[in-house]
């Protein structure tokens, strides 16, 4: 969620470096590309326009006649450029995740002496339901829908990676956690 | 060990194809261990596990390739295990369609010729054979292909080629074993999109042994086989 917050305002830059907008064409282009499982608010939109244009990153180059904030039309600045450029230029943070839930409720459940392999199992399946989920989105689905599926799949399969290690490590697990 | 146990007695046979608490060992070393596993008429269904877990084995095992020195395996209210060879390999080439790792096409022959290999040895008159063979290669988008041999095709078109081979004589149980294990990701995508859909379309039960992730999630249920002995990881359809 931290994430999609950071990049709504690049992403927003970044459409309206390709062609001036009007907010309603950034709100339908943004939830086409970007946020298929979870349209972008009209609110947020406007907010978030409001504050690039205070901070000379858009302006606003004509305001058509009717009632409403989406008779603006809005065009990014140099200084919204040279942001969009930097942000697609700099390599984003890799995330280790190295504390995950799960690898908490492993090492909890080794503590207890509750069943960590059952646990990692039913995890298991329920991460191979999300991927035939998103699988099946793949083979019906549009290649952008692919593309983001491809992105989900592979996150998801590095966690499986990991539950199956952790699974042929357990026994050596519980050993180092009573010792 | 943890999960369901899915051994049930060899009267209630409810799947197409299934295994019960199957033992196997190679020399010394165990490979089974009481294995058990059913598979649902045209389901697919995902056998993973890491190497060496038996998962290879039980899939030839199931397909009457190895017979296990304990246990029983039903295709269809049939017995295979107690089975002679002759019927086992009769049931392997008429009802059963394979597809491995490294296609292993016959690299003498052409690529139509491969495809329609299965149907020649049923007895299948030639001009036949290999029109419907060609049909196949049309199918998997293999058209214009037919007259190369396998050291004429990419990784990804002699594995499409090998699939056509497997479905050409309309088994109803196709084993696939890594089917895409020596592809890169896109070609391995592109062979799992043809063999569901073709699986799909004809109403083939697919036995899939994968140990990847990616590759199960096109199955509609999986089970894990470790040191021996099967998981289920969904609920089995067939048992509930």
């Amino acid at each position: 969620m931290y994430a999609r917050l950071m990049s709504v305002p690049l992403t927003l830059l970044g459409l309206l470096e390709r062609e001036p907008s009007h907010g309603y064409d950034l709100k339908r282009d943004y939830d086409t590309y970007f946020g298929r499982s979870r349209p972008l608010p009209f609110g947020q939109v406007y907010a978030t326009l409001g504050r690039l244009a205070r901070d000379g990153k858009v302006v606003i180059s004509d305001v058509e006649p009717g009632e409403g904030p989406d008779r603006k039309r809005y065009v990014i600045t140099e200084r919204g450029a040279t942001e969009v450029e930097t942000w697609l230029s700099e390599p984003v943070e890799p995330e280790p995740h190295q504390q995950t839930v799960l690898f908490a409720k492993v090492v909890l459940a080794l503590m207890l002496d509750r069943p960590a392999a059952y646990y990692l199992d039913t995890q298991r399946a329920a991460h191979l339901q999300r991927m035939r989920e998103l699988t099946e989105i793949k083979r019906t689905g549009s290649l952008v829908d692919a593309l983001l599926a491809d992105h989900a799949l592979f996150h998801l399969e590095a966690d499986l990676r990991w539950i199956d290690l952790t699974t042929a490590r357990l026994d050596a697990l519980a050993e180092a956690i009573r010792s | 060990m943890t999960g369901m146990n899915l051994a049930v007695g060899a009267s209630e046979q409810r799947g197409i194809i299934e295994a019960h608490d199957v033992v196997l060992s190679f020399g010394e070393t165990p490979a089974l261990r009481g294995a058990s596993v059913s598979a649902a008429a045209g389901e697919i269904l995902a056998v993973m596990g890491p190497s060496g877990s038996g998962k290879s084995t039980l899939l030839y095992c199931l397909a009457g390739i190895l017979v296990p020195a304990s246990g029983e395996i039903w295709y269809d209210g049939r017995r295979v295990d107690t089975m002679a060879e002759p019927h086992r390999s009769t049931l392997r080439r008429v009802r059963f369609g394979f597809v491995f790792q490294f296609g292993q096409l016959v690299p003498e022959l052409t690529a139509v010729e491969n495809v329609a290999l299965p149907l020649l040895l049923g007895g299948a008159r030639r001009p036949a054979a290999l029109t419907k063979a060609r049909g196949w290669l049309e199918r998997l988008g293999l058209d214009g292909l037919e007259r190369r041999r396998s050291g004429e095709l990419s990784g990804g078109q002699a594995q499409r080629v090998a699939l056509a081979r497997a479905l050409v004589a309309e088994p109803q149980i196709l084993f696939a074993d890594e089917p895409t294990g020596s592809l890169d990701s896109l070609t391995g995508e592109h062979v799992m999109n043809l063999l569901v859909a073709a699986a799909r379309e004809e109403g083939t039960t697919v036995l899939l042994v994968t140990h990847e992730p990616r590759v199960a999630a096109y199955a509609d249920r999986e089970v894990i086989v470790r040191d021996g002995r099967v998981n289920a990881l969904t609920p089995d359809p067939v048992a509930s």
